[in-house]
């Protein structure tokens, strides 16, 4: 995973509440193999409306998402972080969201950032015509207009994205402590 | 720590502690993994990728169940039949190979066994109290529904699982969602966790895993326990816990995969210390009297759009938050529904008897109570039954329940996710209207354009034989067996 220490650039000013995993990517994208190309299927259903903002030339290939509340709701797909991911969203901006999504969005160096529904609304209305600053190192989301919002992350999350770690590789190096744990389970609960 | 009084999920947690981390983060140790086709190729192209293996094959059971056409399986001769579905069959064909190359337990799709991967994990007793149980689906929290603390994850941590048998996690809040007294006549399960859902919202139990408590929660068999701690993640709760008591050892008692003889006793001298302690504190309490829970359905977009089948369309106007407002407008456009108009006005095309929800064998009893000796109406132009498993199907056949189905105009079908979400071929056309005993009324996910109202098993079969979303109470007589 590469490490992210800054989102920077336009962002779809977007705003829906309780956008659940179906919307960001139907089931019938999930048919795959692969991690890849999932990005042409991301908000399918939305991008039926002529209207719609991902195909608006103002906020193509925006790296930053701004939703409402619950965002990544629904079923755990991690396809939904992975379309994002291939539609070059690097951080998602939201008053809450799901928590099956906020860890599948940092495996996949996604930031989702997390801010009271106050700011959220104010950064819509910037991130029509402005860009928007997320930073890793600051924990802020800034504007050109000298806003400066502050949003928290767990320590090891950020510590994953700021370095692009590999947790698989991190929690491999804990074999002792896992080994040991299983002995003494055998013990204690045998029937496990 | 042993003095203070802990809760059911505090005991899991605390005895799956592999290591503590200073940020308190926390390995936590997984007990048993489910695995179906979808969300694990994924993993195990990453494991190969990196040449590790998977540290317990033995605690990891794979089965496919989405993709899987609900139709026959066999021909005539006993010869399997292909799958039309190219990529289909390639994620199936993907989960034996890999499966194979791992050496995990895999139940082939025309095992006797197979079925939908949160049905068949109780139903094997691979399921068991005071577990960590994970699979890569969100509705794993179902499995809370014997004391498990069970949820669901993505394909990273599905690889995560594999390599490590572990987790890194931060330790959620507590929330008891409790229900007292007697539930009244047709009301289910099923209508008891969408009246809760209905009362904290699609995000209220965000961050959050909930314990379900009170008489009806005990009162409850473990199949209705199912159906509630299933929809945790509907109410935003990544996991839903109930105490397991002495009608789930009953339940689990003489399972092919739960513990017998010595090892029995043992477990079951464990699983008696598990229920949270007296005075044990939550972080959210939430209370609903059984007498305000009536037959229940959906009419908008989010399982929160939950009113009482006596009820009405709600007008978007009558929500103060403005937000809500503007998302029931747009549900209700999608939907094809007028404010005001009763819900049991609104003519259905489509009823879905199924999805890992509803399609144990007490769903279907209840459902072929209200079919037996009626007809599924003319307008109604498909009304599918998709039973849980192979075994649950055997059941229902061996009770009679297909005969009462199909002799009412319904399909009796093989086991699978079916039309819960649009994976296989079973779907509703867009624009239809389908009465369904799923989890999930989101857009699009029944088909594109289909729309979904969540109900029971015996609301669905009320409302097939109506042509209309139906009180089931006008169906089936109070004291009849059901
Ligand atoms: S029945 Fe539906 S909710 Fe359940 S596992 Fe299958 S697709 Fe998921």
């Amino acid at each position: 995973m590469e490490a992210v220490t800054a989102v920077s650039g336009s962002a779809y000013p977007w705003g829906a509440k309780n956008v659940d995993t179906d919307v960001i990517i139907p089931a019938h994208w999930l048919k795959t193999i692969s991690r890849q190309g999932m990005g042409r299927g991301a908000f399918e259903t939305v991008r039926k409306d002529p209207a719609n903002l991902f195909d608006d030339p103002r906020y193509a290939g925006s790296p930053i998402l701004i939703a409402g509340d619950n965002f990544g709701c629904g079923s755990s797909r991690e396809h939904a972080a992975w379309a994002l991911g291939d539609m070059g969203v690097q951080a998602v901006i939201a008053p809450s969201f799901s928590d099956i999504f906020s860890g599948n969005a940092v495996k996949n160096g996604i930031v989702p950032v997390v801010l009271p529904q106050e700011a959220v609304d104010r950064l819509l209305e910037v991130a029509k015509d402005h860009p928007v600053t997320v930073d890793l190192e600051t924990m802020t989301v800034t504007t050109p207009f000298q806003d400066r919002f502050v949003f928290e992350l767990d320590p090891f999350r950020r510590d994953c994205l700021m370095r692009g770690l590999d947790e698989i590789g991190l929690t491999l190096a804990r074999d002792t402590a896992i080994s040991k744990y299983e002995s003494a389970v055998e013990e204690t609960r045998p029937w496990l | 720590m042993a003095s203070r009084p802990r809760t059911l999920y505090e005991k899991i947690w605390d005895d799956h502690v592999v290591e503590r981390r200073d940020d308190g983060t926390c390995l936590i140790y997984i007990d048993r993994h489910l695995v179906h086709e979808v969300t694990s190729p994924q993993a195990f192209e990453g494991l190969r990728a990196a040449g590790r293996r998977v540290r317990r094959p033995d605690l990891t059971l794979a089965v496919p169940d989405h993709n899987l056409p609900t139709t026959p399986r066999l021909d005539a001769d006993g010869r399997r039949l292909p799958i039309a579905d190219p990529e289909s069959a390639q994620q199936l064909a993907a989960l034996e190979a890999n499966t194979a190359e791992f050496g995990i337990r895999y139940i082939d799709a025309v095992a006797p066994e197979q079925g939908i991967v949160h049905v068949v994990g109780p139903e094997q007793g691979f399921t068991l109290p005071g577990t960590t149980l994970v699979c890569g689906d969100s509705h794993t929290s179902a499995h809370g529904a014997l004391g498990a603390l069970a949820f669901g994850i993505g394909t990273s941590e599905v690889e995560h699982v594999l390599a490590t048998q572990t987790l890194l996690l931060q330790q959620a809040k507590t929330m008891e969602v409790r229900v007292d007294g007697t539930l009244g006549f047709g009301v289910y399960a099923k209508d008891v966790v969408l009246a809760i859902i209905g009362r904290i919202g699609a995000a209220g139990g965000t961050g959050h895993v909930i314990e379900y408590t009170g008489d009806v929660i005990r009162a409850m068999s473990v199949e209705g326990r199912l159906t509630v701690s299933n929809m945790s993640i509907e109410g935003g709760a990544r996991a839903g816990l109930i105490a397991p008591d002495e009608t789930t050892y009953a339940y689990l008692r003489g399972r092919p995969m739960a513990p017998a003889g010595e090892v029995w006793d043992k477990a079951l001298a464990w699983w008696r210390g598990l229920p949270s302690d007296p005075g044990a504190r939550y972080d959210r309490t939430v209370t609903l009297a059984a007498s305000d829970i009536a037959p229940s359905l959906t009419w908008g977009t989010s399982p929160e759009d939950v009113v009482a089948v006596t009820g009405r369309v709600p007008d978007p106007d009558s929500f103060a938050d403005p937000a809500k407002r503007e998302a029931a407008r747009k549900s209700l456009d999608y939907m094809g529904l007028t404010p005001g108009t009763a819900m049991q006005d609104v003519a259905v095309e489509h009823i879905f008897i199924g999805s890992c929800t509803n399609s144990r064998i007490e769903d279907l009893r209840a459902a072929a109570a209200v079919a037996r000796g009626r007809h599924v109406a003319s307008g109604v132009r498909q009304a599918l039954v998709v039973p849980g498993s192979g075994l649950v199907k055997r059941q229902a056949e061996a009770e009679g329940l297909d005969r009462i189905f199909t002799e009412a105009g319904f399909e009796w079908r093989e086991p699978g996710c079916s039309m819960c979400l649009a994976m296989n071929p079973d779907k509703v056309p867009p624009g239809e209207r389908c009465a369904s005993t799923s989890n999930r009324n989101f857009v699009g996910r029944q088909g594109p354009g289909a729309r979904t109202h969540l109900v029971s098993p015996a609301s669905a079969a009320a409302a097939a034989i109506a042509g209309r979303l139906a009180d089931v109470r006008d169906y089936v007589k109070e004291g009849a067996e059901i």
